[in-house]
C-alpha cells in the first residue's frame, strides 16, 4: 500500500477501500496494465480512419502511417493536439469568466459583483482599456468585452500574452511566429494542421504547438485577473488541509473541479443555510472543503480547508462522512458516482458540458445562481440526516496551511521590508545568495508516480539548498497535507539563507516568524501568477526571462492542461522539469527539439527525469548555469549533502 | 506450458510484438530499448487475413522439422522443450533451412549475424511468464496447458452454445 501514496490520510482510506472491495484509481491503473507502448511512445495516430497507424519503434515493422506519416510526423502531431485540449481547457474556464463579468456589468447576474476594483483597474491599464470616468461596472461591461475579443479571429496579437511578458519574451516569441491572435483561433490552427494531410514537418509543428501555448497562456491569465477582479484577489490566510478537516457533526460538502464562478458563491450560500444544516441537526453547521484547483480558489480567498487532490479524490467518500460533492469541471473522476453510491454522498454536477451518469446534475445558472447554491446545500443537508446512525472513520490527519500568496500579496508582503522598490529585497537576496534560484512547482498528481513523493522529495532537496519555492494547483496541494505550507516548516526544511529571508519577511508583515517555505500561488490557470512576479524580477534586473534563475517542475504531471503549461514556460524561456516521460520518445527529432534544440530559440527546454532526486540535482543544476550567466556566485549540489 | 492463442480475441495491437523485443534488451524497459544497438528485434508476429487478427508464435514442435533441417546441428530442443538455436554444441551458419522447414514461417533472419532468428523463451517475467503472453491486453495469447485450454474452451462452448437450449427445452 505504501507504494501507493506518501499521505497518511490516503493510505488508511486505501485500506479502508481494499477492506471493502471499493475499487479506486490505483486499482484501475493495475488493471489497465499492460499499457499500450505504441501509445507510451506516441507512435499511434487515429486522426482518419484509414489508421489506426502504429510505427514500430525498432524499425522492424512499419516505418509510415498509411497516409505516409513519419515517427516525427505522428508523435509531433500528438503533442500539439495535447497542447490544443490543455488550451481549450484553460480558456474555456476563462470564457465562462469572462461572460460572467459581461453578466455583471449588464446587471443580469445579481449574485455577482465586481469585487477587487484596483484589478479591475489595473488590468483596464495594462490593457489599454481608458478608465478614465468610468464607474466600475462601465469598465468592468469594457474589459469583459475586451477578454471576449481576445478569443475569436483577429488581425492584432494576444493582448493578454503580450501585454503581461517582457519585451525581449515578445520578440523573441515574434521570431518564431509564436505570438497568437484569438485564443480560439489558436486552437483551431492547431486541430487543423493536425489532420490527415497537412501539417508533416516536425519542427513547423512543434513552433505551432508554441504558438498555441502561449495563448493558452493568454487564457490562464485571463481566467486568473477576471477571478480576481470578480472574488477578489487573494491575500494571506491561515487554515489546515487533509481529510482530519471532515467533522463528524457538520455537514460536510466538497467543492471539486476548477472555476471559482459557482464555488465561491457557494461559500457565500452556506453562510445563508448555516442555520438549516444546525436545525437538521448539524451541530457544527456546514463545513465547507475543498478537493483539487476548486479547492485552491476557495482556499486562497476563503481560506475553505483543502480536503485532498487529484487522485485521492475518491477517498474521501470513505470516511461515510462526506455528503456532498459539488463539482464544476475537469479532472473529476466519473468513479466518484460509483464510489458514492456505497455511501450515500451526493455527487452533484452543475455544468451542462459536464454531466456524470449517476450523477444529481442540477444546471447552475449565473443569473440564479446564489438560491440555486442553496438548493444544492440542501440536498447535503439531506444526505447529512440520511447518513445519521452510520460508522464514520475520519483519519485524524491535519496540518496548518497559509496560502492566499497572489502576486499582489506577495509585492506587498515584499514592501514591508523595502517600500519604495518592493522587488529589491528579493532581488539583492538572489543575487547575494541567500536565495539560490526560484523553482514554482505545478501540475497535477499522477498515479503511476506513489502519491506526493515527487514533490515532497525534491521540495526537501531543494529547500535546504536556498531555492525559493512557488506552488499551485495540485503540487500546492500536495505541500499543504505534507505541512510545507506551514511556517514552522520553514525552521525544518529552509537552508540558512533561504530561512533567514523568509523570516525576515514574515517578522515585517508581524508574523512573529517566518513564511512558510513553499508559496501557494492558487489553481492551476494561476501560474500567470508566478509568471507576473518572473516578469516584475527580470525588468528589474534587465534581463530576459530566459536568463533568470528560475525553473518550472511538474514532477507529478498527468493531464493536458499540463502539457500545455509546461509548454508556455518553455515558450517563457523556462527549463520545465518533468518527472513523468511524456509521449514523445518515438521520434528523436521531437524529443531533441524539446530536451535541447528549444534552448536555442526560446532559451527554455525541457529536462526530464523521473527519479525525484535526481531531479532536484538537474533543476538545482539549471539554476546554478542561470547563475553563472549572470555572473552571480553559483555552487555545486554536492555542497550540501 | 504453451503460448496458445484464442485468435477471435486479437485487436491487432501488436503489443505482444513490442514485449518481445523489449524482453530481448539488456535493460528489459521500453525507454532502455529504444537505445538499444542494435534495435532490438521481435520473435513473434501478427498477421492478418480477411479481417481477422492472426498471431504466429513458435510451436517448439515436439517434432520439429527445423531441427530436422539443420544441417549444421545448432537447432535442437533443451531439455525444458524450448526449440533453439543457440547455446546448443553447435553454431548457426545462416543456411536458412530451418525457415524453409518451418510451416508457421516464425523463424526470420539476422541478417547482422546471419543467423536464424526465433522465439527462445529468454523473455519470462518474473512470474515466468513470456513478456508476449503478459503484454496481451485481451487475454488472447495465453501461456497454460493444451488440456487446461481444450477445457476452457469446452466451458465456453457449453455456456455459450449448449446451456442456453437446455435452459430454454
Amino acid at each position: 500500500m505504501s507504494e501507493r501514496s506518501l499521505d497518511a490520510a490516503s493510505l488508511q482510506m486505501l485500506r479502508v477501500a481494499a477492506g471493502r472491495g471499493v475499487e479506486t484509481v490505483w486499482d484501475r491503473l493495475e488493471r489497465q496494465q499492460p499499457q499500450c507502448g505504441f501509445g507510451d511512445l506516441g507512435l499511434c495516430c487515429r486522426h482518419c480512419v484509414q489508421g489506426p497507424c502504429r510505427i514500430d519503434p525498432f524499425g522492424d515493422g512499419p516505418q509510415r502511417g498509411v497516409c505516409g506519416a513519419t515517427a516525427d510526423t505522428m508523435v509531433a502531431r500528438g503533442l500539439l493536439r495535447a497542447i490544443a485540449a490543455g488550451t481549450a481547457a484553460h480558456s474555456g474556464h476563462a470564457k465562462h469568466l469572462a461572460h460572467v463579468l459581461a453578466k455583471v456589468a449588464g446587471g443580469s447576474a445579481k449574485d455577482y459583483a465586481v469585487k477587487d476594483d484596483a484589478k479591475l483597474r489595473a488590468v483596464a491599464a495594462r490593457l489599454g482599456v481608458d478608465g478614465e470616468g468610468k464607474d466600475t461596472l462601465e469598465l468592468a461591461r469594457a474589459v469583459s468585452q475586451a477578454a471576449l475579443a481576445e478569443f475569436s479571429e483577429k488581425e492584432s496579437p494576444q493582448a493578454w500574452a503580450v501585454s503581461t511578458l517582457t519585451h525581449g519574451r515578445q520578440e523573441a516569441l515574434g521570431r518564431l511566429g509564436a505570438v497568437p491572435g484569438g485564443i480560439d483561433a489558436a486552437i483551431s490552427e492547431v486541430m487543423h494542421r493536425t489532420t490527415m494531410g497537412v501539417d508533416a514537418d516536425p519542427l513547423n509543428l512543434l513552433a505551432g504547438g508554441l504558438k498555441c501555448a502561449v495563448a493558452d497562456y493568454a487564457g490562464c491569465h485571463l481566467a486568473t485577473d477576471l477571478a480576481d477582479i470578480l472574488f477578489g484577489t487573494p491575500q494571506p490566510v491561515v487554515s489546515e488541509a487533509n481529510l482530519g478537516v471532515l467533522k463528524e457533526r457538520a455537514v460536510n460538502v466538497a467543492l471539486h473541479g476548477h472555476n471559482p464562478v459557482l464555488s465561491d458563491l457557494v461559500v457565500t450560500a452556506a453562510g445563508e443555510v448555516q442555520q438549516e444544516a444546525r436545525a437538521a441537526g448539524a451541530e457544527e453547521g456546514i463545513n465547507l472543503v475543498g478537493i483539487c484547483c476548486t479547492g485552491n480558489e476557495v482556499l486562497m480567498r476563503h481560506g475553505v480547508p483543502p480536503l485532498t487532490h487529484a487522485i485521492s479524490q475518491e477517498l474521501p467518500i470513505l470516511t461515510g462522512a462526506l455528503d456532498a460533492i459539488i463539482v464544476d469541471y475537469q479532472c473529476i473522476y466519473p468513479s466518484l458516482v460509483q464510489v458514492a453510491e456505497c455511501y450515500g454522498t451526493r455527487v452533484v454536477t452543475t455544468m451542462g458540458i459536464a454531466k456524470i451518469p449517476g450523477a444529481t446534475h442540477l444546471e447552475v445558472e449565473e443569473e440564479k445562481a446564489l438560491e440555486q447554491s442553496k438548493e444544492i446545500l440542501r440536498l447535503a443537508i439531506v444526505a447529512f440526516q440520511a447518513r445519521q446512525g452510520r460508522p464514520v472513520e475520519i483519519p485524524a490527519v491535519k496540518t496548518k496551511v497559509v496560502a492566499g500568496f497572489s502576486t499582489e500579496a506577495i509585492v506587498a508582503a515584499l514592501g514591508k521590508l523595502s517600500s519604495e522598490d518592493p522587488l529589491k529585497p528579493l532581488l539583492d537576496n538572489i543575487v547575494n545568495g541567500n536565495i539560490q534560484g526560484v523553482v514554482l512547482f505545478a501540475g497535477c498528481a499522477n498515479v503511476k508516480v506513489p502519491q506526493d513523493r515527487n514533490f515532497i522529495t525534491m521540495a526537501a532537496e531543494l529547500l535546504k539548498r536556498d531555492v525559493l519555492l512557488l506552488a499551485t494547483g495540485c503540487g500546492a496541494g500536495a505541500f499543504a497535507r505534507h505541512g510545507f505550507l506551514d511556517p514552522a516548516a520553514t525552521l525544518r526544511y529552509a537552508g540558512p539563507g533561504l530561512m533567514a529571508v523568509l523570516t525576515a519577511i514574515g517578522e515585517a508583515n508581524g508574523l512573529s516568524g517566518p513564511l512558510p517555505p513553499v508559496l501557494h500561488m492558487g489553481s492551476c490557470v494561476d501560474n500567470s501568477r508566478a509568471v507576473d512576479v518572473a516578469v516584475a524580477l527580470a525588468n528589474k534586473l534587465g534581463v530576459d526571462l530566459d536568463r533568470l534563475p528560475v525553473v518550472a517542475s511538474a514532477p507529478e504531471y498527468t493531464t493536458e492542461k499540463a502539457v500545455s503549461i509546461g509548454t508556455w514556460a518553455v515558450a517563457a524561456g523556462l527549463p520545465v522539469h518533468l518527472g513523468v516521460v511524456p509521449p514523445v520518445l518515438g521520434s528523436r527529432v521531437v524529443a531533441e527539439t524539446l530536451t535541447a534544440g528549444l534552448k536555442e530559440l526560446t532559451g527554455g527546454y525541457f529536462i526530464v527525469e523521473t527519479d525525484p532526486l535526481q531531479a532536484a540535482a538537474r533543476v538545482y543544476e539549471a539554476i546554478q548555469q542561470r547563475r553563472a550567466g549572470l555572473g552571480l556566485a553559483t555552487r555545486a549540489f554536492a555542497e550540501v549533502g | 506450458m504453451e503460448i496458445l492463442i484464442r485468435y477471435e480475441r486479437c485487436l491487432g495491437c501488436h503489443s505482444c510484438e513490442l514485449a518481445c523485443a523489449v524482453a530481448h534488451t539488456p535493460g528489459k524497459t521500453l525507454i532502455a530499448a529504444l537505445a538499444a544497438a542494435p534495435p532490438p528485434r521481435k520473435r513473434l508476429f501478427v498477421e492478418q487475413g480477411d479481417g481477422h487478427r492472426l498471431p504466429f508464435v513458435c510451436r517448439h514442435c515436439e517434432e520439429a522439422y527445423c531441427v530436422d533441417a539443420c544441417i549444421s546441428g545448432a537447432m535442437h530442443r533443451r531439455p525444458d522443450g524450448t526449440v533453439t538455436n543457440e547455446g546448443g554444441l553447435h553454431s548457426c551458419v545462416g543456411c536458412w533451412m530451418c525457415v524453409m522447414a518451418c510451416p508457421y514461417g516464425v523463424i526470420q533472419a539476422d541478417y547482422q549475424k546471419r543467423e536464424a532468428l526465433k522465439c527462445d523463451r529468454e523473455c519470462l517475467t518474473a512470474s515466468g511468464t513470456p513478456a508476449c503472453v503478459a503484454a496481451c491486453p485481451m487475454g488472447a495469447l495465453v501461456y497454460t496447458t493444451v488440456d487446461e485450454f481444450a477445457q476452457d474452451r469446452r466451458r465456453e462452448y457449453g455456456q455459450d452454445h449448449i446451456l442456453p437450449g437446455l435452459q430454454a427445452g
